[in-house]
């Protein structure tokens, strides 16, 4: 294998990684519009947010208060106005700036980064950002991303903590993750679980116990891991508390992957396990995709409908965010903001918290239970499972299925109201992306795709389900 | 007033029978398949005995109105003939009739019919030529603006309009249409109804048949004062002034004449007193007509053009059509002989087909005929679009329910290609998109570990999918042979 594709999968890993940090959907706004509607109001929530009402938490060791929401700097906006994730467009440097500022004004002071975000740049826009203010005001929480076996030497890793420092423009870490525990990785034609992958990427080359030392020396004020993947590593570092005294862990969390997370994503692990281990412990929880990379703030009509008819003027994303804010147990959450609106809408949403009642608990438990009905490719159009060598367009055949799911054009039935409109739009819509010998019934099962995908997705039985689907819509048969 | 009542029914049958050959989304022919059932020669090879009734009983009682009104190639030259009116005035003239080369042509029709040279005896057949024409020439440009507004469509993020691929589905057939367009339209240029009067069959057969007409033109010699008029703008040339007589053979009972006498000496009555002239003249358009389709008939097939594909994805070569003995025709249609007994090879069919699995055949006994192919498509076990269209019955109309009975055709599995064989690859595509789960992928005896596909051809439909969806090209590695005699499961 060629360093290059050693290079490329690394890239996936960490492409992976970043989806799960998340996004506020850009309809926060829209959602304040439509609300209106419905509310027979006009209010804006974005135009009166008060700077003094940020929910703040506790560090229990430090005493610290740590705003309930933490700003991920993973999807920064660029100079083209597209998520830096999705473009290879200059950082928005102006914007960045103004983000964090109108941010740091209503009292959010967590601010969440990488060295993997943003091709590399986002450390650096942050140190830029963060700079222009006195470094008490705000927590920097940074990772070791030494995803490709490559960074796994101790020289490698140790410079890539020494280089967050100096893009920070910082003497100290407020929260340093060992980033993404979990993962695992191919290394000289060895599959590595993830505990032995965390065995050779932080332990047995010292690095661990380089970083206790530098948390001694007080330049890591806090230490922690991300968690996403293979369980029995996450089971390994909780069970080791007593050893490394985490100060904090991160783990995916919403209403959705708090009971169904295999049912988003097969590699993935409960969220309530996760939460009641960590709070078992005494570890405070950093908590990533609150609304699943956007798509919990686009959720199909009919649940948008269950939601709105409540909150007739809160937006669908805002939800999620409650329901994990009401957890004690949350230090804080962190949110990957492109644009404004999605700031303001978080903003708030937490400035102050209106806690979840039990039973708009038990709405969420509902909307989870039927959102898991439609369930959305994980898929993020990243491109590596390309080219399919039977000419298949992957990533455009998900990306067509989510838009569908999240339009609300999936039928359960032909008995369905909009069995005909979702029909013409699933059907015509796929011919119009994709041309019909590309399309899933042309996937062989071959699964040569399988391994280059970020997300785990099981490409070959995704693309049956999706043919399945179409052979029930087209001959009416659902 | 009669004119009148004939433009306008003929205009309705032109237009509309012409939007069913454009119509690809197969709605129109509810409304409206009536129209191509009245089709006389259809109904012949079909016996639709209602439909022929219905033509022999308005023949007998008005002449030849079926030529005037029902028949679409008819109405098209009328409508030549019409423009070239205005170009040329008062350019016709009496001709004798050509009673033997209308008889030689009508018996050599018949005996091609009869010996199941059909493909040869339909390229003068006038409703499956026009067919043909519409859905070679103009069903391309009707798609092509259809894709535009399905472009535009997809801008505004409305589904109003879908996008159809667009394909010569046979380059033989497509040629004929061309020279068949170019003949209607020239003969009609110059000579009205020339091709009605001399070629068509159907024509001779009604025309002599109309000579029994209840209602007939009919010139009072006493009111007549030889102008000529009506014979200068008689498009069938069957007025002679100088007998005052009508050949009724070739009078298409267009009520032209009737508006052109100034003296009110023809009329269209029951009243008696008629006769017929007739005389011979050799005909060049005949020859010209006779050498082009024999030309056209030997013209080599070519397959349809190739589509370059875009850059990030893998290329995909175009599948080819695999060498069938015997060929696949569509559930409904009986049997191969059945239906090229029947088959007037109007291409409604193939206007029709959704999936692109319909093309004419370019075979000289079969000629324009269609038959299935599966490199753009395969039979979907929800369609049934041709049999509800069909107006010979060459396809008789099934349900979606007794379709998945009928067995069309069975798979053949080519060894050599099988992609497990040849590339080592687990593959068994084929056997997961087989409708009637009649592929097993089983182990190959002298390797287990490779596994091929293995046909039940008793419960094979022949529905193509295999062979469309496997995933070798050009050839796929299972394909379907035709059935002679279409079984029932």
């Amino acid at each position: 294998m060629s360093e290059k594709n050693i290079n490329r999968r690394d890239f996936l890993k960490l492409a992976g990684t970043a989806a799960a940090v998340t996004a506020v959907s850009a309809s926060g706004c829209g959602d304040a519009v439509k609300t209106g509607s419905i509310a027979n109001t006009t209010t804006s929530v974005s135009q009166n947010i008060p700077t003094d009402k940020m929910t703040y938490r506790t560090n229990p060791k430090t005493g610290e208060k740590v705003s309930i929401l933490g700003y991920g700097f993973m999807r920064l906006p660029t100079v083209t106005n597209v998520s830096a994730r999705e473009s290879n467009d200059d950082i928005d440097q102006e914007t960045v700036n103004r983000l964090t500022d109108y941010a740091l004004e209503h009292g959010l002071n967590l601010f969440d980064t990488s060295p993997a975000y943003c091709k590399g740049f986002s450390e650096h826009a942050m140190g830029i950002a963060l700079s222009r203010h006195p470094r008490d005001k705000y927590y920097i929480s940074t990772k070791l991303s030494t995803f490709s076996p490559q960074q796994w030497t101790y020289e490698t890793s140790v410079g890539m903590y020494k280089n967050s420092l100096k893009e920070l423009q910082t003497d100290h870490i407020d929260y340093l993750h060992l980033h993404g525990i979990g993962m695992t990785a191919f290394v000289d034609g060895k599959q590595l679980d993830g505990v032995e992958s965390l065995h050779k990427r932080y332990i047995d080359n010292g690095v661990l116990d380089f970083l206790l030392k530098e948390r001694e020396a007080g330049r890591i004020r806090n230490l922690g891991f991300s968690y996403h993947g293979d369980v029995k590593a996450f089971d390994y570092l909780v069970d080791h508390h007593d050893q490394y005294h985490w100060d904090f862990a991160m783990i995916q969390m919403n209403y959705v992957d708090w009971r169904y997370a295999k049912q988003i994503n097969p590699g993935n692990t409960n969220a309530e396990y996760l939460y009641n281990r960590l709070t078992e412990k005494g570890i405070p929880v950093f908590v990533m995709e609150p609304i699943l990379g956007g798509r919990l703030a686009k959720l199909p009509t009919h649940l948008q409908e269950t939601l709105r008819t409540r909150r007739p003027e809160s937006s669908v994303a805002s939800w999620s965010f409650r329901w994990i804010a009401t957890h004690p147990n949350i230090l804080t959450i962190l949110s990957g903001m492109t644009y404004m609106e999605h700031l303001q809408d978080n903003l708030s949403t937490l400035c102050p918290l209106d806690p979840c009642t039990d039973e708009e608990d038990a709405i969420l438990q509902r909307v989870a239970d039927e959102f898991v009905k439609f369930p959305l490719v994980p898929c993020t159009a990243c491109q590596y499972c390309m080219p399919c060598p039977y000419g298949v367009d992957i990533p455009t055949t998900f990306t067509h299925y989510n838009k569908c799911v999240n339009e609300g054009y999936i039928s359960v039935s032909t008995q369905d109201a909009n069995f005909v409109e979702a029909r013409r739009r699933f059907l015509i819509g796929y011919d119009r992306v994709v041309e019909p010998k590309r399309q899933a019934a042309h996937c062989i099962g071959c699964g040569v795709c399988q391994p280059h995908c970020p997300q785990n997705i099981r490409i070959p039985d995704k693309l049956r389900d999706i043919n399945d689907y179409m052979e029930k819509l087209k001959q009416e048969t659902l | 007033m009669l004119k009148k009542l004939r433009t306008i029914i003929g205009t309705i049958f032109l237009v509309c029978i012409t939007a069913m050959f454009l119509d690809f989304t197969g709605t129109l022919h509810c409304w409206l398949s009536w129209m191509t059932d009245l089709q006389f020669l259809p109904a012949v090879l079909g016996l639709n005995l209602a439909a022929i009734l219905i033509v022999l009983a308005l023949t007998l009682l008005f002449g030849r109105v079926y030529c005037s009104m029902i028949c679409p190639a008819g109405t098209y030259q009328d409508a030549v003939s019409h423009v070239a009116a205005k170009v040329k005035k008062n350019r016709f003239a009496f001709l004798p009739e050509n009673k033997i080369l209308r008889f030689a042509v009508l018996a050599v029709f018949a005996i091609l019919l009869l010996v199941g040279l059909n493909g040869i005896a339909l390229l003068i057949a006038p409703y499956s030529a026009y067919g043909r024409i519409v859905q070679n020439l103009l069903q391309p440009i009707y798609i092509g603006v259809n894709n535009l507004l399905a472009k535009a469509a997809e801008h505004y993020d409305s589904y109003a309009f879908y996008e159809k691929e667009v394909w010569i589905k046979s380059l033989p057939v497509f040629i004929v249409a061309i020279v068949t367009l170019i003949t209607f339209t020239v003969l009609a240029w110059r000579g009205g109804r020339t091709w009605c009067n001399n070629i068509c069959p159907i024509g001779t057969v009604l025309g002599y048949l109309s000579k029994l007409s209840l209602f007939k033109i009919r010139i009072d010699a006493s009111k007549c004062i030889n102008c000529r008029l009506c014979e200068k703008n008689c498009k069938a040339s069957c007025i002679d002034i100088d007998h005052h007589t009508v050949d009724y053979t070739r009078c298409v009972s267009c009520m032209d004449c009737i508006g052109k006498c100034k003296k009110d000496a023809i009329s269209y009555t029951t009243s008696k007193s008629s006769q017929s002239t007739s005389s011979d003249s050799p005909n060049a358009s005949l020859r010209a007509m006779l050498t082009t389709t024999a030309a056209l008939a030997a013209t080599s097939a070519l397959h349809a053009q190739d589509k370059t594909t875009d850059g990030g994805l893998a290329v995909i070569e175009d599948k080819k059509i695999p060498e069938r003995e015997i060929p696949v025709k569509p559930a409904g249609s009986l049997s191969v002989s059945s239906f090229s007994n029947k088959c007037t090879g109007c291409q409604l069919c193939v206007a029709a087909c959704p999936n692109g699995v319909l093309r004419p055949s370019t075979k000289l006994s079969t000629f324009m005929q269609p038959e299935m192919g599966f490199e753009h498509g395969y039979c979907r076990p929800e369609c049934t679009k041709c049999g509800e269209v069909c107006p010979a019955g060459a396809i008789n109309p099934i349900t979606r329910e007794e379709k998945t009975a009928i067995r069309a055709g069975h798979a053949v599995w080519v060894k050599d290609n099988c992609l497990p064989q040849t590339d080592g690859v687990s593959c068994g595509n084929c056997a997961q998109h087989c409708p009637s789960g009649a592929i097993t992928m089983v182990p190959l005896p002298d390797n287990p570990k490779v596994k091929i596909p293995s046909i039940d051809t008793e419960r094979c439909l022949g529905c193509g999918a295999c062979e469309h969806l496997c995933p070798v090209r050009p050839f796929s590695a299972i394909y379907v042979e035709g059935n002679l005699v279409h079984g029932n499961m």
